[in-house]
């Protein structure tokens, strides 16, 4: 073990250890807001309004997230009308292709555990907020959304730390995430084992920072239970 | 959909990926096995290496392992033969890395699944095999194994599709497989829309396949059992 070239890697590994993380929050924060109506379209009882989202769903959970960064990355680019399009600025960057490839990853997957959710908000409560006279919408927003995340929120913070896992998929579109940022130190020093170990350590960081924010957040949300 | 002659190509990739996914899926069975009985084992040490195998592995991400596996074994390789005076660099093949690195990944959330498994089998009936005369090493294999392999199956599909679509990964490692070739046709061809659509599209359908047949197994199993009534 060479102690003296970890060290020397730090630095670099933290800012690499940054962009993950950015990388994590940014595209988990858009696929949540993906998620949310397309899980609601899911419970619907209309097999039109059903179908988009189950085509979504199975397509992204079906298919490796490297298939699906390098279709964003790579893909778009063969067409002239995207290349001359508004959107060639964004689809060039290798940043923003990460940014969207992980999030339409991610909001397939949020959505099912969202679905999965709120089929099983208790449908008395439902019931009392329609007893009430609580409109449709109504009923939506303040019972049955704000039930199904509280339900939902042990399994997305599971989703959470595989797509913390997954953005190392990043490194492949050249972005120096901290498994990008570990490849090339490697390349420069040679040293592949004590650097993967090393960015190894800091996943691990990493992962436990997202959990202890999850319990916050939970702990948060429960704090009308007693006990 | 226009391939341009690549189709052949795609093809023998698609058949790598089967390759690298069921060989990575049978190692990973047996480490996960032998992973789960450490961790419920009586003894202090096995039980750490258990611990620390399934915590270490599954907060790492998959491509991270997979090289460190990579660059890893060709040094650990190296140095023993060093050990036996043999100044060479030994390095596995692309393709017996890739499964290596797959199947420690998988082990890890083998063993877990196994361990709930384990649970669920009543310590009767292991008594009752002792009570039998049965030897240790047969009442596993005729008692707990049949009815461990019943309780895990639907967890196991669930692994061997995150599995199997993780095959793209070691294509990082020169593996030939599915990704690789796709990524070669795209150098060529420079399609790279038509060639990784294509590409994915026969995942869905492997995946598709999987599906079916974790669905015909867990029916063969559950043969005969009580389900509760619907």
């Amino acid at each position: 073990m060479n102690w003296d070239v970890i060290i020397e890697s730090i630095p670099g590994l933290l800012r690499g250890a940054w962009l993950t993380l950015e990388l994590v929050v940014f595209s988990g924060m858009l696929g949540l807001a993906i998620a949310v109506p397309m899980a609601v379209a899911r419970t619907s009882r209309s097999v039109w309004v059903q179908a988009f989202p189950w085509a979504y769903i199975y397509f992204f959970r079906g298919t490796p997230l490297l298939v699906q960064i390098f279709l964003v990355y790579y893909g778009f680019g063969q067409f002239a009308a995207v290349r001359d399009s508004f959107l060639w600025p964004v689809l060039s960057q290798a940043y923003w292709c990460a940014i969207i490839a992980f999030t339409l990853n991610t909001s397939a997957y949020t959505a099912e555990i969202l679905r999965g959710a709120i089929q099983v908000v208790p449908s008395g409560e439902v019931e009392a907020a329609r007893a009430l006279g609580m409109s449709t919408v109504v009923t939506w927003r303040r019972i049955i959304l704000p039930r199904a995340f509280r339900i939902a929120l042990p399994a997305y913070s599971n989703e959470v730390i595989l797509m913390l896992k997954g953005s190392a998929l990043a490194s492949t579109i050249t972005l120096l995430d901290l498994t990008g940022m570990a490849r090339t130190i490697i390349a420069r020093t040679y040293m592949p084992v004590e650097i993967f170990l090393a960015a190894g350590a800091l996943y691990v960081v990493l992962t436990f920072l997202i959990l202890s924010g999850f319990r916050l957040v939970e702990r948060r949300l429960n704090r009308h239970r007693v006990g | 959909m226009n391939l341009e002659g690549f189709g052949a190509q795609l093809a023998a990739g698609a058949w790598v990926t089967v390759q690298l996914g069921v060989a990575a899926m049978a190692v990973a069975l047996v480490l996960g096995l032998f992973g789960s009985l450490a961790k419920e084992s009586a003894v202090p040490p096995l039980r750490w290496l258990g611990y620390a195998y399934t915590t270490v592995v599954r907060g790492l991400p998959e491509l991270l392992v997979i090289l460190l596996v990579y660059f890893g074994s060709a040094r650990l390789l190296t140095d023993l033969v060093g050990l036996f005076g043999v100044d060479h660099y030994v390095e596995l093949s692309a393709f017996a890395a890739g499964t290596a690195a797959l199947a420690f990944n998988y082990g890890a959330y083998m063993t877990e699944v196994f361990r709930g498994a384990l649970h669920t089998i009543p310590h009767g009936h292991v008594e009752a095999g002792m009570a039998l005369g049965l030897p240790r090493g047969r009442i596993f294999r005729r008692i707990v194994l049949p009815q461990l392999w019943r309780v895990a199956l639907p967890a196991t599909g669930n692994i061997f599709l995150a599995l199997l679509k993780d095959t793209a990964l070691v294509s990082v490692i020169g593996v030939e497989d599915l990704m690789r070739k796709t990524s070669l046709a795209v150098g060529y061809t420079k399609q790279p829309f038509t060639f990784y659509f294509t590409a994915a599209l026969i995942y869905l359908v492997l995946t598709g396949l999987s599906t079916a047949g974790i669905y015909l197994l867990e029916r063969r199993t559950t043969h005969g059992m009580r389900t509760l009534a619907e």
